[in-house]
């Protein structure tokens, strides 16, 4: 229960700098306060803003939705714990997210999976919908986020994200390899590709039952 | 335009959750998919990172940023030495409160994310203050 408390807070922190960063970029606050409630996933979410602002919505959707295809297999692995009525099951969907999958998985019987899931389901999504909408507030009264240096601590987010799966080898390499490829081909690509071009780092796949990182 | 980026991402996110949670018992996806899926969300996600940290409209983006988030980087890599920690706890302490600093619990084996992302963006701005690009 306490690990939720604290997920909850780094969410909520890492919902705030969306927030912030949203606005910070150009869009609208309805925009990014809409984009939090109904997309509900943080990286995607990053990615779209950074690839809208850059003038690429194609590449904006096509990567989002690509990197929110992991959901499907997460679902596989927790729909026990969603339930088998439909009301849970529509509504439990919106809240799966990394997390909660990792929380639900780490519970040994049903009903404390069961449990898990819903509780730490609904507190990410009231701290990251609520740190959303502070971020923006904090976004528009500043005015210039660079000063603040927002414009790093989006990155350093991600990467902060990232770590826990990078202690996986393969992960490491496929994603050190696309980082590489996309920051290499940013200057001469037109914006959004350089980072679908990552998935080149995929070829450095080994055909071996590498650990998941769900 | 922004309203159809927002809802095809919406409706396609949820279309994949709920995919998974309905079709549990039916179907199983083929197993270098589910390896790969994991490894293509790491790929994009560095890949963002890497270029948001680096690069602004496609050219350099000055030495300030990539800085800040280097120091954020090695502190959600190493938790930070028990000097700073301590340094922490004994503010805290002054500040009235006791017991463990606010979201020791954070993520993975570094510190806290909340420190991560303000030590980013703290570091930035203050070489940004000292005139640095």
């Amino acid at each position: 229960m306490r690990d939720v408390g604290a997920i909850g807070l780094a969410v909520f922190a890492v919902g705030m700098s969306f927030g912030a960063i949203g606005v910070a970029s150009g869009l609208p606050a309805w925009a990014v306060i809409t984009m939090s409630l109904v997309v509900f996933a943080g990286g995607a979410q990053f990615m779209a803003v950074g690839l809208v602002a850059a003038g690429n919505p194609f590449a904006a959707v096509f990567a989002g939705l690509l990197l929110n295809a992991r959901h499907l297999p997460f679902g596989l692995a927790v729909a026990d714990a969603v339930g088998t009525s439909w009301r849970r099951r529509l509504v439990g969907s919106h809240i799966l997210v990394d997390e909660t999958v990792a929380f639900t998985m780490a519970q040994p019987d049903p009903a404390s999976r069961r449990r898990a899931y819903w509780l730490t389901g609904a507190t990410l999504f009231v701290s990251w919908n609520i740190g959303g909408v502070l971020g923006v507030l904090l976004g528009e009264a500043v005015g210039d986020t660079d000063a603040l240096g927002l414009d790093a601590a989006f990155p350093a987010g991600l990467i902060a994200l990232l770590l826990p799966s990078l202690r996986d080898r393969q992960t490491r390499d496929v994603a050190l390899a696309g980082a590489l490829v996309a920051v290499v081909t940013t200057p001469l690509l037109p914006a959004g590709l350089p980072v679908l071009l990552a998935l080149s780092g995929l070829l450095l796949m080994r055909r071996r039952p590498g650990r998941l990182a769900c | 335009m922004l309203i159809a980026v927002i809802v095809a991402l919406a409706v396609g996110t949820y279309a994949f959750r709920l995919a998974g949670v309905v079709l549990h018992d039916r179907f199983d996806l083929p197993a270098p998919l589910r390896r790969m899926l994991p490894l293509a969300a790491a790929a994009l996600l560095a890949a963002l990172a890497g270029t948001a940290a680096l690069t602004e409209s496609g050219a350099f983006a000055g030495v300030s940023r990539p800085l800040g988030v280097a120091v954020g980087a090695v502190l959600a890599w190493r938790r930070p030495s028990l000097l700073v920690r301590s340094a922490a706890r004994s503010i805290a302490a002054m500040a009235g409160r006791s017991g463990r600093p606010v979201g020791e619990a954070g993520a993975g084996g570094g510190a806290p994310f909340v420190v991560v992302v303000i030590s980013a963006a703290a570091t930035a701005a203050l070489l940004r203050l000292a005139g640095v690009p």
